[in-house]
């Protein structure tokens, strides 16, 4: 699967789950950039049909209701762009 | 992995304007953060060139028409989302206190039921007409209009949602 990396300091596995489209997606991958730490990040609204059904039923997993952002800080699951969550997850 | 179809700024512009002129002619406001407006214009536009329609910027459309039915902006969830957090999902279209400083946009839970729970109650098409009537009651599902005729208007005169989204009411 095709996930973009960004380098920055290691906190354990970050996933970011987004739509390339959406504003709170946006904010929260800029928040972790800001944060300056390392995390992986796929943009679900473009890959390949057969690809995504597969993501989709991941994020599913994570969120039953199937919305963006979901953020993956280790065992912990974010849905949406809960700035002070995030933070505090990180920090 | 796919690109996003290209949208120049002119195009953003353009929309964001004619959009802008629409709401406040309906009574609705556009978020004033010209960074966030402009994002999900973008986003709007991109998704009429990918998709064919201009599917929520902030969901994840399937690309069949018929069942993002309740997701083309303006979706159905936009009023009730505006009634009850000031906002809708994408903070495109925002309240009154919103737009005039006095509060900003904070993300909101997603109101549109899950893909499993989704046909029953968003796609029902009523089909027992009292025959008392002479006209159907046809109703527009994002902002309540109501009209008694055979078809929906091509467009709802109040907020511009296309009128194959109509659903017959009684
Ligand atoms: S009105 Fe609905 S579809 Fe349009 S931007 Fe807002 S949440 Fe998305």
């Amino acid at each position: 699967m095709e996930f973009e990396r960004i380098e920055g300091a290691d906190r354990g596995r970050i996933v970011l789950y987004a739509l390339s489209t959406c504003q709170w997606c946006r904010r929260t991958k800029e928040l972790l950039s800001e944060l300056g730490v390392a995390f992986s990040y796929i943009y679900v609204d473009l890959l390949e049909e057969d690809e995504m059904k597969g993501v989709i039923d991941d994020v599913t997993k994570y969120n039953p209701r199937g919305s963006f952002p979901v953020i993956r800080i280790g065992d912990k699951v974010i849905v949406g762009f809960h700035e002070e969550e995030i933070r505090e997850a990180l920090a | 992995m796919k690109k996003l179809p290209d949208v120049s700024e002119d195009e953003i512009s353009a929309r964001a304007a004619r959009l802008q002129d629409e709401a406040e002619h309906s009574g609705y406001h556009l978020n004033p953060d010209v960074s966030v407006t402009r994002h999900l214009v973008r986003g709007l536009i991109a998704n009429e060139k990918r998709y064919g329609y201009q599917a929520c910027p902030c969901r994840c459309a399937g690309g069949r028409k018929e069942d993002d039915l309740d997701i083309i902006c303006p979706c159905n969830y936009r009023d009730p989302d505006l009634a009850e957090y000031g906002a809708c999902y994408c903070a495109l279209y925002v309240s009154d206190r919103i737009a005039g400083g006095l509060a900003e946009a904070a993300p909101i839970p997603e109101r549109r039921p899950p893909g499993s729970e989704r046909s029953e109650s968003i796609y029902r098409q009523e089909n027992a007409v009292p025959s008392a009537l002479p006209y159907p009651v046809l109703r527009c599902p994002v902002c309540g209009y109501l009209c008694a005729r055979d078809a929906p208007p091509e467009h709802c005169p109040i907020c511009h949602a296309m009128g194959e989204r109509f659903r017959k009411l009684f």
